[in-house]
Formats: structure tokens, sequence, C-alpha cells
């Protein structure tokens, strides 16, 4: 397979994929987390926000929500600090992925932290415990185990929905991909390696989340 | 603590003030995917005509120039979102355009011209293009052409490179495609790709739709940043510059 | 924005066509993958589960590109029976949209089938019903109920995952908008109008398939518990 010397940016643009793909799903979790508690607070207007935010985000495609965020992300930001403020291409898709991701992981935190079973915070309180320390030793350690399974999904469809900010010019793999396309008029090849790839972050990922999943169900039964 | 704080905010301000002060930072965007005017390199760097022309513009206005690659669908409202300050990717001077950006003075010409496969007999008319499939990048003159000319009688598709205009034309999937006659010569006709294809039909100046040359956009009302490339560009044809650029690319002026 | 109402409405009406034929001819193909992948054969489920997790495993924007223009690179397609399909965009959006949501069908469908009690099969096979009988009238009924919230979701994907035709030239409702964008740069106004068009899509058949879970699972409803079960976005 001849990648006509293009080989070499078409791994900058997977490990650029990587990049962007960790960090939304970082600030994506933040974004979550705050998004859960919105959504089971007692203050209406706080559910009311967050249900139209996912929504929104569930019901619009991915791709027209980048388009949007893309063109409108800057201008935003500029009113906001009032002078120019400089958002290059991996701003504008960190900021429209961590958007997305944000939804996703709200809606897997809040069923995980429903299913958590009631009785054991109650439990918690009864012995005494404070607020603080009941959601840092009884909530969170079951929530990870009980979110797990939907947050590797969420990870995989953030790291397959990168491919979409290559429509907006971030340079990742599926740009680098197009470019080498283009450049050298072998789509084939070069999708062909794109896809490969993929796989491959696929398979790690899907091995890895297997291996955090056994590790936090550790001592319990097999259900 | 509150005096070291006073001292340190005010040196920070005035520190970037006198930087505002010195700003002859530009940045320019170009598309990169429009050889030979403006593309990648497999070393993954920005070449080209524009490129070349936008460096010895920015060298002789003492201008500090970065150049970024944007895709053309949004290489207008990126300009006016400040995105970056100027755009040298062979975008013709157009009504349409001036409407919403400013232009210097032009830094090329070339006409436009449909391309097919050999032999293919089309003739370019009315009745000629009937029931064809025609190729052109979005947000190009030369979609507004096909648009406003043929869209009753051919199927127009447009793509958001021309580079994947010509990967169709290839496939098959086309039977013409219009765009500038130099790109269509240099990056498609030139390559292994395009020998079954050849030039149809006429070159197609007419104003109203291919503009008046190649110019280099600006936000309206920026007449310092025009003027400075205005005068940069008059001098590099004076002094040869541009006749160089010109020679590394083409065997014939494109001025 | 009125008048671009009525390429809106061109847009929606490709739209809805791509949607539903990559929807039942996925759905067509998911039913033997589904089973290849169930059996215990190696030579049935490990190509199945290739098929799957290649499909799973890379984003549909690569599917698609790879489809579209890659068959352009290969001379020896356009002389092939396959050349007038693939030759539309059209046909090549409906391809990949199919082979993909295919392998995800597949796997809810796997889902299902494999939560259907197994003491109720082999009572059934003790009764002496043949395979076929079993799958019929045991198996699928109950594997459908059950993986109805899945598939209802499945469905709004397909819907989301049909703006990626505009990539490949095709004037669906993102297409139009990226039209109407590139000719007049009102670009808040395009993608607001086109965003409100696939919200209004997405809630209808949330609504459908709500009103279908409810209807089909009202001899399973348990007052106690409140309302029927509410889809998961990813749990299959």
């Amino acid at each position: 397979m001849d990648l006509q010397g293009f080989g070499g940016q078409i791994l900058i643009g997977a490990g650029l994929t990587l990049a962007v793909a960790a960090l939304s799903m970082i600030f994506g979790l933040v974004i979550g987390g705050f998004g859960a508690a919105a959504k089971l607070s007692r203050r209406r207007a706080l559910r009311g926000f967050a249900d139209a935010y996912t929504t929104l985000v569930r019901g619009v495609p991915e791709l027209l929500i980048l388009l949007l965020l893309y063109f409108g992300g800057t201008v935003l930001l500029t009113w906001i600090a009032g002078e120019y403020v400089e958002v290059n291409g991996f701003g504008a898709g960190l900021f429209a992925l961590s958007i997305l991701c944000g939804a996703y992981t709200t809606e897997v935190l809040r069923a995980a932290i429903q299913a958590v079973a009631p009785g054991q915070i109650e439990a918690a309180r009864a012995l005494g415990l404070r607020q603080p320390t009941v959601i840092r030793k009884v909530l969170l350690p079951q929530v990870w185990r009980l979110a797990l399974p939907g947050l590797g999904n969420v990870w995989l469809v953030v790291m397959k929905d990168t491919s979409l900010i290559s429509v907006v010019g971030l340079e990742e793999l599926m740009r680098k991909s197009n470019i080498a396309a283009g450049a050298t008029h072998q789509p084939f090849t070069f999708y062909a390696v794109a896809a490969l790839i993929y796989l491959l972050f696929t398979t790690v990922s899907v091995i890895g989340i297997a291996l955090l999943e056994r590790r936090a169900r550790r001592g319990l039964a097999r259900a | 603590m509150r005096r070291f704080l006073m001292a340190a905010l005010t040196a920070a301000a005035v520190g970037w003030a006198v930087q505002a002060q010195a700003q002859d930072k530009v940045r320019i965007a170009t598309e990169g995917a429009y050889a030979p005017f403006n593309f990648k390199a497999p070393d993954g760097t920005l070449q080209g005509f524009d490129i070349d022309i936008a460096r010895a513009l920015c060298d002789h206005a003492h201008l500090e120039c970065t150049i970024v690659a944007q895709d053309w669908d949004g290489i207008i409202p990126g300009l006016l979102a400040k995105k970056y300050d100027a755009i040298i990717a062979s975008m013709s001077i157009t009504d349409e355009r001036r409407k919403k950006v400013d232009f210097t003075d032009k830094y090329y010409q070339t006409p436009a011209r449909f391309v097919a496969k050999k032999g293919a007999g089309i003739a370019i008319s009315r009745d000629g293009l009937k029931g064809k499939t025609i190729g052109a990048q979005r947000s190009t003159i030369h979609a507004q052409y096909l648009q406003d000319t043929y869209a009753d009688v051919a199927d127009i598709k447009l793509y958001d490179s021309q580079e994947n205009a010509d990967l169709d034309l290839t496939a098959g999937r086309l039977d013409l495609v219009l765009a500038d006659s130099i790109v269509l010569l240099e990056g498609f006709l030139n390559k292994p790709d395009g020998q079954d294809f050849e030039f149809v039909g006429p070159e197609l100046k007419d104003p109203k739709w291919f503009g008046d040359g190649a110019g280099i956009a600006v936000r309206p009302g920026d007449a310092k940043l025009k003027e400075a490339f205005n005068k940069a560009l008059a001098e590099i044809r004076k002094d040869g510059t541009y006749d160089r650029i010109d020679a590394k690319y083409f065997p014939f002026s494109i001025y | 924005m009125l008048d671009s109402l009525p390429r809106f409405m061109a847009g929606a009406w490709l739209s809805l066509k791509l949607i539903g034929l990559a929807l039942v001819v996925g759905a067509a193909l998911s039913l033997p993958i589904a089973f290849a992948r169930v059996s215990r054969r190696r030579a049935l489920w490990m190509p199945a589960f290739a098929y799957i997790f290649c499909f799973r495993g890379t984003p549909l924007l690569v599917q698609l590109y790879l489809i579209y223009y890659g068959s352009g690179q290969f001379p020896w397609i356009h002389d092939s029976w396959l050349w007038p399909l693939l030759r539309q965009p059209f046909g090549c959006a409906v391809i990949a949209f199919a082979l993909n949501t295919a392998a995800y069908q597949a796997e809810i469908l796997r889902g299902g089938i494999m939560a259907v009690p197994a003491g109720e099969v082999e009572a059934a096979r003790a009764l002496g019903m043949g395979p076929w009988l079993i799958l019929r009238k045991i198996v699928l009924p109950q594997a459908l109920r059950l993986t109805l919230p899945a598939y209802g979701n499945e469905i709004i994907l397909v819907v989301k995952s049909s703006s990626l035709a505009s990539t490949i030239t095709l004037l669906d409702i993102t297409g139009v908008a990226r039209g109407i964008v590139a000719e007049s740069f009102a670009v808040y106004e395009a993608f607001l109008d086109a965003g409100a068009v696939y919200l209004i899509l997405t809630f209808l058949i949330t609504r459908v398939v709500g009103a279908l879970e409810t209807r089909l699972m009202r001899h399973l409803r348990r007052e106690d518990l409140g309302a029927a079960p509410v889809a998961e976005p990813y749990g299959a």
C-alpha cells in the first residue's frame, strides 16, 4: 500500500483524534456531572434547562450542531470577552464535541445515580455520615461501577464523532485522509487506512473498558 | 500584597497596550485544496502560488503573517468573525462578494472552462448540456454560473472541494466539471488520472459571474490592511518578484 | 427564510426516503446476521461478529466515504452491475446507512433473543416444536417486545446520521441548509431551521415509538412502578 508520503500526516491526524476525544470526554464528564445533578435537582428551572439540553443534543444531528457551534462559537466567545478571542480549529472542535459528550454523559450518570439503591443513601445518613462523605464513600463508587458500561459506550461514540470535526476543518485523522485522498486521487486507500486505525482505537478501547469493568465489579457476585 | 498586585496588573496592562500598538501581526486564511494555487504537501505544509504571493506581500508590507487553512464554505464567515484578517485563496472579486467583504486589487486573472472525457462530444450550450451531470465546488463563481445558467436543463452537483469534484469526474459520476482553467490544468489534466479528459468549450470570462480576477479579501472597513496589500502588490509587480513567483508555477503570465 | 421553505420541504422528503430505505434494508439484513451471531457454529458467528465489529467500530462518515469516493478508485467497478447503484449518491448513501444500521440492529436483536428465558425454549423443544416454529412463536415475539426501546433509539440515530448524506452532494435537510449558507451566508437561520426540522422529526418518532411500547407492554405494566419502562439511550 503506497501512501505516497502522507503516512506521517495520517499518524499525526490519528494522534490528534485521540487527543480531542480524550479531552472532550474529560470536559464532557464534568458537564455531565453538573447536568445529572441538575436533572435530579428539586428546582424545576434547573431540571428544565438540563432536559432542554439533552433533548436538543439527542434530537438534532451532531453534524448540524457542530456546524452551528463552529460558526457561532467564535462570535459568542468574542462577544463574551469583549475583544477578539482566537479560537482555532482544535478549540472549536473540542468545544463542540464536549457539549455533545456532556449531553450523553448527563443521561448515563443520571441513570446510574438513580440506580443506586436509595436504601443505601438512607442507611448512610442514618449512620450519621454527612453529605460530602455520603457522596464520596457511598454514592460515587457505585455510580462509577453502574455508569461504566454507559460511559464506555459514550467514549466509543465520542471517538467516532471526532471524524465529523473533519467537516469543519480540524486536521484530525479523517481530515488528513481527505487531504491525502484528494491530492493523490486514491480515496479508497486512504479511507481504508483511516478505517483500520479507527478499528484499532475501538479494539483497544473495548478491551480497556472490559478491564475497567472487571475491576469495578471485583467482590460482587456475577450478576 | 495589594501594591504588588496593582504593580503587576499595571505592568501587564501597559505591556498589552504596547503590544497592541506594535501590532503588525496578520492572520491569512487559504483553502489548501486548490492546486497549484494553494494545496497541502505530503509533509503537511501549505504551498502554492497564493502562499508565495502572500509571503512576498507580507515581506514588502513589513507584516508578520501566519497562514492558516480554512474550509472554503466557511472562509468568508470566518473572516467576518475575525478568525483571521485576510483571505488569499484565489477568491474571485465579484459584486455578490463585495456586499460582504472588501477586496484589494486583483493579483491574477484566469478564465474558467469545462472539462469532460475525451471524445464525449458534449456541446456547451443549453441543448448540449441537457440531462448532463455537471459538478462544481460549492460557494464558487463556477457554481453560481451553473445555477444561474443551466440549472433547469442539467443536473448540478456541488462539492465541498474541487478535489472531490475531480474524483467524481474520474469515477464517471459527472459528465463535466466547471472550474478555473489553470486549476483544472495543473491539478487534474496534467495528473495521471486526468489523461482521458480534456477542455471543452470556450474560456468563460464574463465579469457578471466570473468577476474581475482574484483578489485578497479583507473585512469591510479594514482600509489600513487593504492599502498595505495594494501598495505591496504594486511593489512586487514592479520589482520582478511577482514575475518570479509566476514563472515558478506557470509558463505564462496569469496577471 | 420563508422563501427557503420549498427547498427544505424537498430536502425533508429526500431525507425521509433515505431514512426509510436504510431502516428497511438494514432491518432485513440484520435478521440473518443476528441469527448467525447467536449460532454456536464458528463458521457462522465469526463472520457475523467481524461484520458487526467493523461497522460499529468505525465512524459512519468513513464508511460513507469509502463506499462513495472509494468505489470511484477502481475502474473495474464501473463496468460491473453494481455501478448504476453506486454511481448515484443516493444509492451509496442507502447502502452505507443500511449496512451500518444492520450491524447495530443485529446487536439489538441478539440482545433480545438471548434475553428470552432459556426455560421457555427448552419447554418448547420438549413439546416437540421445530426450530422455525420456536423462533416464530416464542423467541421473536418476545425479543422484539423487549428490544423496542433500543429499536426506537436506533431509529432516532439513523434519522440523525442521515445528515451525513449532505457530505456526498445529496440535498437532504442538512444539504439544503449548507447550500443556503453557501449562497447567502445566513448561517444561523439556515442551520437553526434545519435543526428545527430534525427536532420535529425525532419528536414525532419518539412519540410514535413510545405509544407502540406502551401498547405492546400493557400486559406487563406494573402500577406500582408507574409509567412503562423508558428507553435507555446506551443500554443495548
